[in-house]
């Protein structure tokens, strides 16, 4: 078996995900290389789940009854946590949503609803870049439609990196926001956010990192980002789905403007008017996704006690291994970097005229899952002129044999087309 | 392997030989697209009063949706347009059949070619890419004939 430098005790991990033991298609041992859509989760995430329904149920921050405490306690306490994850200054920074697009989607709808110096008008401009996920391009594309904004964004160079050779002419005293991904989803590159957040700063701008496939991956510290926003999502970081989160500075979220109103956002109602709580309940309008949150908190819990800084350097030698192996592939060409140098465990590859459908279908029959198509980033599939990409990504239970397994499907691939 | 029955011989030499590719003149032209995976068709319809004259196509995606492409070509063209809705259908009802059609005598005789796409019905996420073609060909003979039929409608 294949040894790398930095890599977990991947033997004993998996057997805290039971799904990762499953057969497909007759027989066939399951590779699961699909991570950068969702992850699998830990027993101890399952448990968390089902243990909060079969013991604390209740609905949160109302009711004076034991189980409305202690569910409330576990609501907040899965903030307390995801705050230490991240190294917010405070918890009351911490939005759950239901997912990072819907973060998104509020950072969007909070600025076209504000007041200045904030808010987005006619007047103003919103920069993104050409790699972002579709979840951060149409909430930009709705905002700049419904005010009148400019959107504007940054290219790509041809080795999958973001162009700021520009920069000063995209981002200028107009960029009312800048909004970007702090890894792609598609090109696996990780984005220079010290250079975007210096000019963005320069010019007061606010600055949105979309974190949806760096939360999971490597240690996550929003103050040192500087940025004004992070979002991310809980089932890609071994959490379930339907939880997502809302980091913002808490001057900000005290003078942003709710998005969505209801229940649980307010202080007083009358029939004229209403007044808001205090941040971050003033953006979680509704029932929460109160086991979703207790959800992530377990996921959180687990990926800590092994390390985001050992997951990251496991991840980063199975990208360089994957990176040497694929490159051996006759006809395959990765789109994104070639090297694991500033680099996620999502690679995106063509493998000669096959369409990835077609490589997907076939990887599938010999229990390999991985994506295909255009991985909500169309945009990256026009510019590089291929129609859609076959992606295998890795996590921390991911191994170099699963990799090996990739390169023999391909290899059958390629003899099945040939 | 199962993977052969989705995969068939006539469905590979269909997508590596595709018959009638190629934008031609029409009647009309839709663009259809399938949003999970990239697949992409433009096709044109010439009608003759109601007979398929041509149907061209250009475009991109996994043999599946090509060889669909190239099959309809085949099958459709020079056909009454009553016949090709018939071939239409039955090739609807067989790749939405989720398997459970094993096509008989009788749609083998309508179908002839398209009856290789029997298995793709068992692969819920490619049926998709076996309609894309015959969905546009649909769009766009509707757009070409649209005109006669308001004008039936009305009178």
């Amino acid at each position: 078996m294949t040894q790398l430098p930095g890599l977990l005790d991947t033997e004993a991990l998996r057997k805290d995900f039971p799904i990762l033991d499953r057969q497909v298609h007759d027989g066939q041992k399951l590779v699961y290389l699909d991570n950068a859509a969702t992850s699998q989760k830990p027993r101890q995430v399952l448990d968390a789940l089902s243990g909060y329904y079969e013991r604390y149920n209740a609905n949160v921050h109302r009711g004076v009854h034991v189980l409305a405490e202690e569910a409330t306690a576990l609501y907040e306490g899965a903030r307390d946590k995801v705050a230490a994850f991240i190294n917010a200054p405070s918890r009351d920074e911490v939005i759950f949503t239901k997912n990072a697009s819907e973060s998104l989607n509020l950072v969007a709808n909070m600025l076209g609803w504000a007041d200045e110096p904030y808010r987005v008008d006619h007047e103003t401009e919103i920069v993104i870049t050409e790699m972002e996920h579709h979840s951060n391009i149409v909430p930009w594309q709705l905002l700049a439609q419904r005010t009148g904004a400019k959107l504007k964004w940054f290219g790509l160079t041809d080795d999958g990196r973001l162009d700021l050779s520009n920069i000063d002419e995209i981002i200028t005293e107009k960029t009312k926001i800048v909004s970007f991904v702090l890894v792609s989803n598609i090109l696996g590159t990780v984005n220079p956010v010290e250079a975007i957040v210096r000019r963005a700063q320069e010019v007061g701008a606010l600055v949105c990192i979309d974190a949806s496939q760096a939360a999971p991956h490597m240690p996550m510290d929003v103050q040192a980002l500087q940025a004004d926003f992070v979002a991310f999502t809980g089932h890609k970081m071994c959490g379930p789905t339907g939880i997502g989160v809302l980091w913002g500075r808490q001057e900000l979220l005290e003078d942003l403007p709710p998005f969505l109103g209801g229940g649980e956002m307010i202080e007083t109602v009358s029939m004229h008017s209403s007044t808001y709580a205090p941040a971050p309940h003033k953006f979680e309008a509704g029932t929460p996704p109160i086991a979703q949150a207790v959800g992530l908190g377990a996921a959180i819990d687990y990926l800590s006690a092994i390390g985001m800084d050992k997951i990251l350097a496991h991840e980063h030698a199975l990208t360089e291994y994957a990176v040497k192996k694929l490159g051996e592939v006759p006809d395959l060409r990765i789109i994104g970097p070639t090297t694991a140098e500033d680099r996620g465990a999502a690679i995106s590859f063509t493998l000669g005229d096959i369409h990835p459908h077609d490589v997907g279908q076939v990887l599938d029959e010999q229990g390999i899952a991985v994506r295909v198509g255009h991985h909500c980033a169309r945009p990256v599939c026009l510019r590089y002129g291929i129609p859609a990409t076959t992606r295998a990504s890795f996590y921390l239970y991911s191994t170099p044999a699963e990799i090996d397994a990739l390169v023999d499907g391909l290899e059958h691939v390629r003899n099945f087309f040939g | 392997m199962k993977l052969d029955s989705m995969y068939r011989e006539v469905i590979l030499d269909h997508y590596k030989n595709p018959h009638g590719r190629g934008l031609r003149d029409g009647d009309a032209e839709v663009h259809h697209v399938n949003p999970t995976c990239g697949d992409e068709i433009t096709l044109r319809v010439k009608y003759d009063g109601t007979t398929i004259q041509d149907v061209s196509y250009e475009g991109q995606g996994c043999s599946i949706s090509q060889a669909s492409a190239s099959v309809l070509n085949e099958l459709l063209v020079g056909k009454e347009l009553s016949e090709g809705q018939k071939i239409q259908e039955t090739f609807l009802e067989l790749v939405q059949s989720k398997g459970r059609i094993e096509p008989d005598d009788a749609m083998e005789e309508v179908l002839e070619d398209a009856v290789a796409f029997a298995g793709v019905s068992k692969y819920p996420a490619r049926v998709k890419c076996a309609l894309l073609s015959w969905m546009a060909w649909k769009d766009a003979t509707a757009q070409a004939l649209g005109g006669a039929d308001a004008e039936r409608k009305t009178a």
